[in-house]
């Protein structure tokens, strides 16, 4: 894109600058309509697994919902505790929102068609989304109400658990793919089990380490049944309790954006992002950002159906779960992975 | 623990066998109906709202006995009565405070002329507290308007009157 600027008469930075800012808003915008449409689908999917309709009346089958909702949304009185520490308390979602949106930056959308393709992408992704609790817990302590409070210090606690245990996850992924590149291990997995199937998880050496990431990233996500933070049966609505009007929408946009970056992460490090699930030619007609976007869709049913069936858990199961399961247990795979690579010459 | 059990707990089994039935009830037919288009069909004795009735030739049935205004348990029902210009004794007076009622029918079963009734309506919710605080002529309208329905359910509930 930059080249196509330049041969408009700019600059070579200029060009890059434009192109960049173009690129941003490629991916933002339909990204935040895909938020709008993903609360929609997530209500669906949870309603009839109820056996329940769900939102059926704003538009045809009710598209339009996340739309109502946010006109009303901000249509009301964003409301600031006299308690609140102003500032902080008004950045907050700001922040949420922002740095949901930032790890986007590195996920690649088709073969090459990512906005920084930068060589160390998963670190920047693990950066970012260790980054996001910073929003919750400025929620919690700013709004100086104790049930807010409550849910920051389970955020931080519980996001800082299970990124353990995704480091190491991840680590087998990159001895595997031999790269920190999305991009390059997103190729890496082609024809990777038999030379037919395009995924690690088919993998039966990394299948259960993709398991283990999916259930991570709902912690990480605070999707249920990990949803501690804001358990409404002990924290009323958890840091988003002082919050109203586009405040709250922001909380609820970056948490939604969270769930589909993590689904997107799961396509990308496990499934084969751009890649058909199958190296066949024929399936190569079809655009790799086809596939990517069905394995996001359903990544995101994945997510959706677990909310539907696992009722939440208590806070010292999930401090059990991410302690003394996953962390022994992805600690021993990080072993057994790099053990096989080496005596299968895979570094040689 | 057995083998059974690891096994069991290291393949999530519980969880699969969980995510199997949201699974199969996702493909189910939906139990809810599609409300404001859709109704359930009502009993001929549900109580909704009130409603006071007339006699075919529209004489109001109402004698201002009081009866209702006697045994309502939550005290929503003001009469007041008086001698009408050709002398018989008539409400000047029939008011229910909506926002009091407790729905209990009591009211329709003190009746001995069945003037007050409690209809098939459940959809008068309305934006401000004044509008639930009705008057004879409100009651009056609201039989003229549900006559046929109400008629309907008091035919059909006669027999076990």
């Amino acid at each position: 894109m930059t080249a196509f600027f330049q041969s408009l008469g700019m600059s070579h930075d200029w060009a890059w600058f434009v192109s960049t800012i173009c690129g941003i808003l490629l991916i933002a915008l339909p990204l935040l309509l895909g938020v709008a449409m993903i609360i929609y689908a997530d209500r669906k999917i949870w309603a009839a697994m109820a056996l329940r309709r769900g939102p059926n009346v704003v538009g045809p089958f009710g598209l339009l919902q996340s739309f109502a909702d946010g006109l009303k949304v901000f249509l009301q009185e964003t409301i600031i505790p006299s308690a609140a520490n102003k500032g902080i308390f008004l950045i907050a979602p700001v922040v949420t929102f922002t740095v949901a949106l930032m790890a986007w930056a590195v996920i690649p959308f088709n073969s090459g068609a990512i906005l920084s393709d930068i060589n160390v992408g998963l670190l920047y992704v693990l950066a970012i989304s260790s980054l996001g609790v910073y929003g919750t817990i400025m929620a919690g302590w700013a709004s100086n109400s104790k049930y807010p409070f409550f849910s920051a210090m389970r955020a931080s606690a519980q996001m800082i658990s299970y990124e353990v245990s995704i480091g190491f996850i991840l680590i087998c992924v990159v001895l595997w793919a031999g790269t920190f590149n999305l991009n390059d291990i997103v190729k890496a997995q082609e024809g990777h089990v038999l030379g037919i199937f395009n995924g690690f998880a088919f993998n039966p050496l990394l299948f259960p380490m993709w398991v283990m990431f999916l259930i991570s990233g709902m912690a990480e996500t605070q999707r249920a049944p990990f949803d501690l933070t804001e358990a409404e049966s002990e924290l009323v609505a958890g840091y988003q309790t002082e919050y109203s009007s586009m405040a709250f929408a922001a909380y609820w946009l970056g948490e939604y954006a969270n769930v589909l970056l993590m689904c997107a992460l799961n396509a990308t490090l496990f499934f084969g992002g751009w890649l058909p699930p199958l190296d066949i030619p024929i399936l190569y007609l079809v655009p790799g950002f086809i596939w990517f976007l069905l394995k996001v869709l359903f990544f995101f049913f994945v997510f959706s159906w677990v909310k539907a069936t696992v009722p939440r858990y208590r806070y010292d199961q999930l401090m059990r779960l991410g302690w003394k399961v996953f962390l022994p247990v992805s600690l021993l795979f990080v072993v057994i992975v790099s053990g096989y690579l080496m005596a299968t010459g895979h570094f040689a | 623990m057995t083998v059974g059990h690891l096994i069991k707990s290291f393949t999530l089994w519980e969880f699969v066998k969980a995510h199997w039935l949201t699974l199969k009830y996702f493909f189910k037919p939906k139990a809810t109906i599609n409300y404001p288009f859709e109704k359930n069909p009502l009993s001929p004795r549900f109580r909704g709202e009130h409603a006071l009735r007339r006699y075919p030739n529209g004489e109001e049935r109402c004698i201002a006995c009081k009866l209702c205004e006697a045994i309502c348990p939550a005290q929503a029902i003001t009469i007041e009565a008086a001698p009408r210009a050709d002398g018989s004794r008539r409400t000047t007076r029939y008011d229910i405070d909506m926002t009091k009622c407790i729905y209990c029918g009591f009211c329709q079963e003190a009746c001995p002329v069945d003037a007050i009734v409690e209809g098939p309506n459940f959809e008068y919710a309305t934006e401000t507290r004044e509008e639930l605080l009705y008057d004879k002529a409100k009651l009056l309208a609201n039989g003229d308007k549900w006559e046929r329905a109400i008629a309907a359910n008091l035919e059909a509930d006669a027999p076990y009157r």
